[in-house]
C-alpha cells in the first residue's frame, strides 16, 4: 500500500517509471520520493540495520532518501523530479 | 585588484529576497544562489513547474498575502540579479564559494556575502523514528504544499513549537483525518505564556483559531505528553506515548509528523570563519551578528532562520536590515529612516519570540528517557548507549571527540538530525549544561556530493 496519499493536484500529465522492475505511474511534478511512495511504502533499505526507509524531512537535509536506478545512479529522492522511464529500485543503496 | 565583485546571496527565501531586493534598488547586481529549483525557500515554498493548480490562499493560508508579495519581489527584480537555482553551495573558502549546479561545479569569489541559509526541524529520538511513515513538520507541510500529498491517512502530530498545531490545521483542511496533537508542553505553561504573545494579538489569534478549528472538529489535543514509542515494522502503525499523568495509550495511526521547533542551517558560517556564541533562547551555538545582521568575519552578514530562529517575518526584515549594514559598509548612502523603522519591528518580533519558546520550550528531560539501544544517528545507526558510554568513562567531553569516538555526526546529514541529541546526551551525561560540551565543526563538502564535481574544481589540498 501506499505511504503517501495524494489528496490535492491530481490533474497532471501521467509519468511511467518502474519501480523494482514493476511498471508503474506517477505525476509530472512529482519528485523520486513522491513517485515511489505513492507506489509503495520505502524508499530504500538501509544498509547497517536493513531497516526500511522512507526519508524524513523531504527537504535535502537529513539524507535518508538516497535511491538508487537500475542502472546504478544514486538519487536523492526529495530533490529529484521523476522523469518518463525512471527505472528505481527500493532495496537499498548499494545492493540491487 | 580592482575588479569589483557583486554581492553574493546565498538563500533565496524571505530573508534573501528582501536582501536581493534592497541590493538592486542601490543598483547593485547582486548573485542569489538557491538549492531550490523556484523561489520562496520552505516556509514559501512554491509548487514545480508544471500542472499544479492550487491558488496561493490554498497553499500558504493566512500567509498567502506575505507569500504572495515576497514571490513578487523576486520576480520584479529577477532580470537585475543573477539568479543560480538549483545551485548547491557546498563549501565556503578563501573568499570562495563552491557551487554545484545540474552537475557542474563552480567557484565563486565573493567580497560580501549575505547568508540567509534557513531552518530544518529540530528533534529528538524515540524508538520507531525512523519507521516509514514518521516525518518531519517541515518535511510534512513540504509533501502537502509541494506534492499535493498527505503522509498518511490518519497522521498523528507530535513535538511542540507553532508549527505543530499549523500543520495539524493545514491536514485538517486538506481533508486528512488527524490522530491527534501531541504536544510536549504543559497546558499550564502554555496558558501562562499566552500573556506575553499578546505583544502580537494577529499571530496568537492564528494559533487560537488553529487550537479552536482542530477541537471543533473532534481532534484531540493532549499536552505534557512524550513519545513511547512508534510501533510498527514495515512501517507505522501506532504511536505510543506518555500522557501528563504518566499512563502509557496507544493511538492507531499511519503517520507521524513531528518536530521540537526549528534548528538554524549554520554550516556556511561556521565555514565562513564567522564567531559563534551559545544561545539559550535557541538551545544551539549561532553565528554571532550585530543588529544589522554583521557577522564577527567582515564582508559576511547573517539574515533570517539560517542565525536564529525568528520566523519569516523577521527573516524579510532582517534580509532587508542586513543589505543595508552592507550598503553602508560599502560606503554607500542609506535611508536612516528605514534603519530605524526596521530596527524597532526586529525588536519587536524579538520580544514576540521570546514568549513563543516560553509556550513551546524544549522538552530538556526528553533525552534522559531515550533508552541506550535507541538510535541517535539516521546516517550510521549509533546509539544513545554508544555516546553515553563515551562520556561516562572520559573519552570525550564535547562534541567533536564523540563524534570521532561513535561517528555520531560523521554520516551524510552532518549531524543536522543527531547533533542535538548528541549535544543533550553529553552534556545531561557528563552534568554541564547545555553549551558545555561545544559544537560540531562544520566538514565541506557541507552536502554529499559526486566525488567527479570535487575532482575538477580546484586543487584539493
Amino acid at each position: 500500500m501506499a505511504l503517501l496519499q495524494r489528496v490535492a493536484e491530481q490533474g497532471r500529465r501521467v509519468v511511467r517509471f518502474t519501480l523494482d522492475g514493476r511498471p508503474v505511474e506517477a505525476l509530472e511534478g512529482d519528485t523520486v520520493m513522491t513517485a515511489m511512495l505513492t507506489n509503495g511504502e520505502r524508499l530504500r533499505r538501509t544498509e547497517f540495520a536493513d531497516s526500511p526507509r522512507a526519508g524524513f524531512c523531504m527537504m535535502g537535509a537529513c539524507q535518508d532518501c538516497w535511491v538508487r536506478t537500475e542502472e546504478g545512479e544514486r538519487l536523492r529522492a526529495c530533490g529529484t523530479f521523476i522523469a518518463d522511464g525512471m527505472r528505481l529500485l527500493s532495496g537499498g543503496e548499494w545492493t540491487s | 585588484m580592482s575588479e569589483v565583485l557583486p554581492p553574493v546571496i546565498v538563500g533565496a527565501g524571505p530573508a534573501g529576497i528582501r536582501a536581493a531586493e534592497r541590493l538592486v534598488a542601490a543598483g547593485l547586481r547582486p548573485v542569489v544562489v538557491d538549492e531550490a529549483a523556484r523561489w520562496g525557500g520552505q516556509i514559501y515554498r512554491q509548487p514545480p513547474d508544471g500542472g499544479f493548480t492550487r491558488p496561493k490562499t490554498a497553499l500558504y493560508g493566512f500567509e498567502a498575502g506575505k507569500a504572495d508579495a515576497v514571490h513578487r519581489a523576486m520576480a520584479a527584480i529577477r532580470d537585475r540579479i543573477d539568479y543560480r537555482p538549483r545551485t548547491l553551495v557546498w563549501n565556503c573558502e578563501d573568499g570562495a564559494l563552491d557551487l554545484l549546479c545540474d552537475g557542474a561545479s563552480e567557484t565563486l569569489p565573493f567580497s560580501h556575502m549575505i547568508l540567509a541559509t534557513g531552518a530544518t526541524d529540530r528533534v529528538l529520538p524515540f524508538p520507531g523514528w525512523t519507521l516509514p511513515g514518521v516525518f518531519t513538520l517541515g518535511g510534512s507541510q513540504v509533501a502537502l504544499k509541494f506534492q499535493g500529498c498527505a503522509v498518511g491517512r490518519r497522521v498523528a502530530f507530535l513535538g511542540t513549537g507553532p508549527l505543530l498545531y499549523l500543520v495539524a490545521y493545514q491536514y485538517l483542511k486538506a481533508g486528512v483525518e488527524v490522530a491527534g496533537v501531541f504536544d510536549t508542553t504543559p497546558f499550564a505553561a502554555q496558558a501562562r505564556a499566552t500573556t506575553g504573545m499578546l505583544r502580537d494579538p494577529a499571530t496568537l489569534a492564528k494559533g487560537l483559531l488553529f487550537v479552536g478549528w482542530l477541537r471543533a472538529h473532534g481532534v484531540p489535543i493532549h499536552n505534557g505528553i512524550r513519545p513511547v514509542r512508534a510501533e510498527g515494522t514495515e512501517r507505522v502503525e501506532a504511536l505510543v506515548w506518555r500522557d501528563a499523568r504518566g499512563q502509557e495509550r496507544r493511538t492507531g495511526c499511519d503517520a507521524v509528523a513531528f518536530g521540537l521547533g526549528l534548528r538554524s542551517e549554520t554550516q556556511l558560517a561556521d565555514l565562513a570563519g564567522c564567531r559563534f556564541r551559545f544561545d539559550e533562547a535557541d538551545r544551539a551555538w549561532l553565528p554571532e551578528r550585530d543588529g544589522a545582521g554583521r557577522s564577527s568575519v567582515p564582508g559576511v552578514y547573517l539574515a533570517g532562520d539560517g542565525s536564529g530562529i525568528s520566523g519569516a517575518d523577521a527573516a524579510e526584515l532582517a534580509g532587508e536590515r542586513a543589505a543595508l549594514g552592507l550598503l553602508e559598509d560599502l560606503g554607500r548612502p542609506v535611508d536612516g529612516k528605514r534603519v530605524k523603522e526596521l530596527d524597532g519591528r526586529l525588536a519587536r518580533i524579538a520580544a514576540f519570540r521570546r514568549s513563543l519558546s516560553a509556550a513551546f520550550p524544549f522538552p530538556a528531560d526528553w533525552a534522559d528517557a531515550i533508552a541506550d539501544d535507541t538510535m541517535i544517528c539516521r546516517c550510521e545507526g549509533v546509539t544513545a548507549g554508544a555516546v553515553r558510554e563515551i562520556a561516562r568513562s572520559g573519552q570525550a567531553r564535547e562534541m567533536n571527540r564523540a563524534k570521532a569516538l561513535t561517528r555520531a555526526g560523521m554520516g551524510r546529514c552532518q549531524g543536522r538530525m543527531c547533533s542535538a541529541t548528541t549535544a543533550e546526551l553529553l552534556s545531561r551525561t557528563l552534568g554541564t549544561g547545555p553549551d558545555g560540551v561545544g559544537r560540531l565543526r562544520a566538514q565541506p563538502p557541507i552536502k554529499p556530493l559526486p566525488v567527479s564535481a570535487g575532482a575538477e574544481r580546484r586543487e584539493v589540498a
